[in-house]
This record gives C-alpha cells, structure tokens and sequence, in this order.
C-alpha cells in the first residue's frame, strides 16, 4: 500500500509529460485537437469527482461549463475585464451556481436528483436564450483576439494555447490525485458505496456530498471559462442538452472512479465523433451506440476494467 | 378581437394541447410507475410516431382519411414493437437498474433520432389531415334585446382539432377499462405494486415489462399520430414532449396515473393559454424552474400521496 501513491504520481506525472512532449511531434491538426482534448478532459475530471468518486449522476453539468464559459466571456465583453480576471470571474460565477445548485438538488436522491440537475440546465439554457440581446442567444459571440492575452501570452497563438490547455489539465490532474489520497477523497467513496453506512460511522454525509458538487461544479467552469478564452468562442450550444451528456461518456468510457480514465475516455470518443461527422451528419450516432454498449458490456469502462485485472493500484 | 374570444381561442389551443400531452405523459408514467424506471428515449417514440405516420400515409397515398386510419393502427402498434425489443435487448440485461436505464435510454435516444436524420432527412414534413373543414364558434354578448349571440371573425376551430380534443378521453377510458376490468390489467396493477410478489404467483414479470414497455412507447406514438396534422413531422420534434412529460409526471406525483390526466390537462391548458399571451421562453423558464422546485420540496408531486 505504501507504493502506491508513489507510483501513481510517477504515473500521472508521467502522462503529463508525455503530453508536453507530444506538442513537438504532432501535425497542426492532431495539435489543436488535442488542446480541445485536454481542456475538455478537465471537465470530464470535475464530473468525475461526483460521479465517479462520489457516485452523484449529474446530466445538467453543462450548466456548469457555461455558467464558467459565460460568467468570464460576459464580463470580458462587457465590463472590460482581462482575460485574467475573466478567467477568474468564470470560475466565481460556476462557484455560486454550483453552491445554489447543490444547496437544493441535494434535497433529493436517485431518479429525482438527475432530473432535477436535468431542470436547472434546461432553466439556464432557456435563461440564455432569453437574455439574447446581451448574450446573442444561439449565435454566440467572439471573444475578440485582443482580450485574449493573458500576462503578455497570445493565447490564440497555438503553442501557447496548448501549453495554457496542458497547464489546467495538469493542475486539475494533480488537484484531484490530491484529494483521492486524502482523507476527503476517501469519504467520498465511502458514500458511493454505501451512504447510511459511511453516515453511520459518524460522517456527516451532507456536507461531503455538498462540497463534491462545488468542487466539480467550480472545475467544469474553470473549463468552460478557458475553453472560452483558448477558442475564442461562447455559445449557447455549450449549455445544451449534449454537453450535460458528453462528461458522463467521456467519463464511463474512459472508467468512472479513476483519474486517467476521463482523459482517455475525452480522447477516444472525441477521435470517435471525429471519423464518424466525417462519414455521415448523423454523428451522434456514435455517442447512442457507445453509451448503450458500455452499460450492456462496460459499465466500468476502459480503465475500470484495467485497473480490475492488472493494475490494482491505480487511484 | 376582443379578449373574451381571444382567452376562448387560447383555451381551445390549450386543450388540443392538453389531449396530446396526456396520452404522451401518460405512456411515461405507466413505464415509471410499474417499472420504477425513467425512460429518457420517450420523447423519439413520440417522434418515431410522427415520421411512421408520415411514412404509411405517403404510402396509402390516395386519400388522407384512409392513410390517416392506417396511420393511427399501424404506427403505435410498430413504436410499441420497437419499444418492447429495446426493452427486451436492453433494459432486460441490465436488469432495470434505474441510474443505468438512464443512461441506456439516453443512448437509444440518440440512436433512434440520428437514424431517423439518416433515413427521413432533416427537413419537416407535413401529414395532411384527415378532414379538416373550419367551424366557426358564436360567442356572446349583452346587447340592448339582452344576451345575444354572434360570431367573431376569427374564433374558429378546425374539425380536426376538435377531433383531436375529444380522441384523448376515449383513449383514456379505453385505457382505464384495462386496467381496471380486464385481466391484463390485474397483472399490470399487481406488479406494479410488487414485482417480487408477482413473480412468486407465476407472473412472467419480465414479459410484462416488455409489455408496458412497448405500451407506453405506443401512447406517446398515438399523441404523436394525432398532432402530426397540426404539427409536422421533424427528426428533433422529440425533445418538447419528452420536457412536458417530464413536468407532468414530476407534477402529479411519479407513477400515479390519476395525478399524471390532471397535470396533464393542467399543464397542456396553461401552455396553450401561456404561449398566447406571453413569450414562450421566459414561461419556459419559470415552468422549468418551478418544477425543480416541486421536486426539490414535494418528491411526491402535487396531485400524489406522501408515502411513508
């Protein structure tokens, strides 16, 4: 046991370099990709603390990504704000939803809890949509290149770009290896498995589940707001239905209650939706037909699956 | 128009409205209430519903009363086919875990609505009516020789929408006679209220499921059937009913089929009264917002009974 942390870290740490790496050898394409891939691996990762970790389904967490993407493109637009700050008052704006949200969703439980995530996604959705004059609805707005720098860094130039992406993965990747080992993590998993009993050792499992759904409410935003930023474009499409669904199979794929598992499955199903709008329109066909497979065949998805047969240490 | 007619107007929208939504929802809660499971792909039956009957009319062709008929005996009794197989591939194998049925359901969802987009196109498509001939409506008024009536330019309603209005309650009594008289019914209720139970008595639990299954993916095709000569037929039609059911079964209390007619009814009238009078986006919101909240603070619904 006492190995374990040790290797984990060699080993996260070791993907992290690996992807630092990867940016001298990769085509312009697979580059830029793979930025998106990081950023949006974040988000899996904040879905993941509370459903993978503390076995909460969310299927609103777009609200989330766009309550960051949103509070940090508005205030850039509007009240002038740096990209910096912009970034920051994303995050603030994802840490108020998420604590409202939580507040009241974790009233209830099962069934009536992703319905209601379900609700509060939909009501901001609609919110954005209806407040179209300021933020032009469907169509979005630019991020205009100038606002895009942040500590003299051009973040629309791609080598920045990917180093800024490789730098809120790997400080996401590192926060959340943190919390597993911790204490923290380690009661959160006691309330996946079994609830009445982690309350009954004298946890109060209220509290816990409250900060679950902050915390991955604040990283989702703190996605969100950088993918605004490092794209240049804030959408109302973000706030959809399909982001709220995306998190939950990049993270199933990829092994839900693992740290790797929602990179791998964010790169995997990314390449997947990839080839297939390359073949048909219909592309979220393949979103349909992995998500029925992996809960027939794997519901604990790629690394789950690893980490049951070979590596039994992986956090 | 003066505001009399105009509410009357608004009303009878509300109950075309009302009707479709409550075969929709009721299809819904039957599934939630015998299964205990939330079938999130309810939303493409009702779609699936639309396209077949655009389909079998095209395919009668010759007159839109007897593509029409076809349409309303062939296409809920195909969606239920489909509805029951999935149920049988899929929800049987995963044992009807409620978290994971979500999640299988989500991915039928897109399966069923992207291979509609690759077969039926992305465009809308009308279904002609039936019949469909405009019938004028007197409204009243007191005029010096007292009450008198008169008809207003505009308040009208077409006979099909009348059709329509009066088609919802005859399947609801069809449907309340099974359940109550026939021994379809007495399985259905029985395990609705204990599948183990059921089971020990020598109940295919499991087939029933199929059954229901396939049924309530038949009630939201027949809403559809029904409202696709007022509303066209379109791959992303799905999503509206699959929200309004939502809010209907939250509303009269999960899985309770009376609680299910009256928010049904309720939330139909005041959509199509709302969407007259208001912009449908902010009402939207704050019908979203609210149910939310009745879940939050009343898991039971407004209409069901507080269990212990």
């Amino acid at each position: 046991m006492r190995g374990a942390p040790v290797k984990s870290l060699a080993l996260h740490l070791g993907l992290i370099a690996l992807l630092f790496a990867l940016q001298f050898v990769l085509p312009a394409y697979h580059h830029g990709n793979l930025a998106r891939i990081m950023v949006m691996a974040a988000y899996a990762m904040g879905y993941n603390l509370m459903f993978g970790y503390t076995g909460l389904l969310s299927l609103g967490h777009a609200m989330f990504f766009a309550a960051g993407m949103y509070g940090m493109g508005l205030s850039v637009q509007y009240l002038g704000l740096s990209a910096g700050s912009g970034f920051l008052a994303g995050v603030a704006a994802a840490f108020a939803l998420s604590l409202g949200v939580a507040l009241l969703a974790l009233r209830t439980s099962g069934v009536a809890f992703m319905i209601v995530t379900l609700m509060f996604a939909q009501a901001l959705y609609l919110a954005i949509l209806h407040f179209a004059p300021w933020t032009r609805g469907d169509e979005g707005f630019v991020i205009p290149r100038a606002a895009r720098v942040f500590l003299g860094l051009d973040l629309a130039d791609p080598t920045i770009r990917y180093g800024a992406a490789l730098t809120l993965f790997a400080l996401v990747m590192l926060a959340m290896l943190c919390l597993v080992h911790a204490r923290e993590g380690r009661v959160l998993v006691a309330i996946r498995e079994n609830e009445p009993r982690a309350e009954m050792l004298g946890y109060d499992t209220w509290r816990h589940k409250l900060f679950a759904v902050t915390a991955s409410g604040t990283i989702s935003g703190a996605a969100g707001a950088a993918y605004g930023l490092l794209f240049g474009y804030v959408g109302a499409a973000f706030a959809q239905v399909p982001y709220s669904i995306f998190p939950l199979l990049w993270v199933l794929l990829g092994g839900a209650g693992t740290l790797i598992g929602p990179f791998i499955g964010t790169l995997f199903m990314f390449y997947l939706i990839d080839i297939a709008s390359g073949m048909t329109d219909a592309y979220m066909l393949a979103v349909g037909v992995a998500l029925l497979l992996l809960t027939l065949f794997a519901p604990r998805g790629i690394m789950g699956v690893i980490r049951e047969r070979w590596v039994r240490w992986l956090p | 128009m003066e505001f009399g007619p105009h509410l009357m107007l608004a009303m009878l929208e509300g109950l075309v409205q009302a009707s479709v939504l409550t075969l929709t929802a009721l299809g819904l809660s039957l599934v939630f209430g015998v299964m205990r499971v939330v079938n999130v792909a309810h939303g493409e039956f009702f779609m699936l519903g639309a396209v077949f009957s655009w389909w079998i009319t095209q395919a009668v062709g010759a007159s839109p009363a007897l593509g029409f008929i076809a349409a309303l005996l062939l296409a809920p009794l195909l969606v239920g086919l489909i509805a029951a197989l999935a149920d049988w591939l899929v929800l049987r194998r995963i044992e009807y875990d409620p978290e994971r049925t979500i999640v299988a359901t989500i991915g039928l969802l897109y399966i069923i609505q992207q291979l509609t987009l690759m077969s039926f196109g992305p465009d809308a498509r009308p279904v002609p009516p039936p019949f469909n001939s405009r019938i004028a409506l007197p409204w009243f008024e007191w005029g010096e020789g007292g009450l008198s009536l008169y008809w207003p330019w505009g308040l009208s309603i077409t006979s099909y929408k009348l059709f329509v209005i009066l088609a919802a309650p005859a399947v609801l009594a069809a449907l309340w006679l099974v359940m109550a008289r026939s021994r379809l019914g007495l399985v259905l209720r029985a395990t609705r209220i204990d599948g183990e139970i059921a089971r020990t008595f020598a109940i295919p639990v499991e087939k029933v499921y199929a059954l229901v299954f396939g049924i309530g993916a038949a009630l939201a095709a027949l809403g559809a059937v029904l409202v696709v000569p007022i509303q066209q037929a379109h791959y992303l039609m799905g999503g509206d009913p699959l929200l309004l059911s939502f809010i209907v079964v939250i509303i009269g209390g999960l899985g309770s089929l009376r609680g299910t007619v009256l928010a049904a009814v309720l939330i139909g009238m005041s959509d199509g009264i709302i969407s007259v009078f208001f912009t449908p986006t902010l009402a939207k919101i704050i019908a979203t917002l609210l149910v939310a909240m009745v879940l939050v603070f009343r898991p039971e619904g407004l209409f069901g009974e507080r269990r212990a």
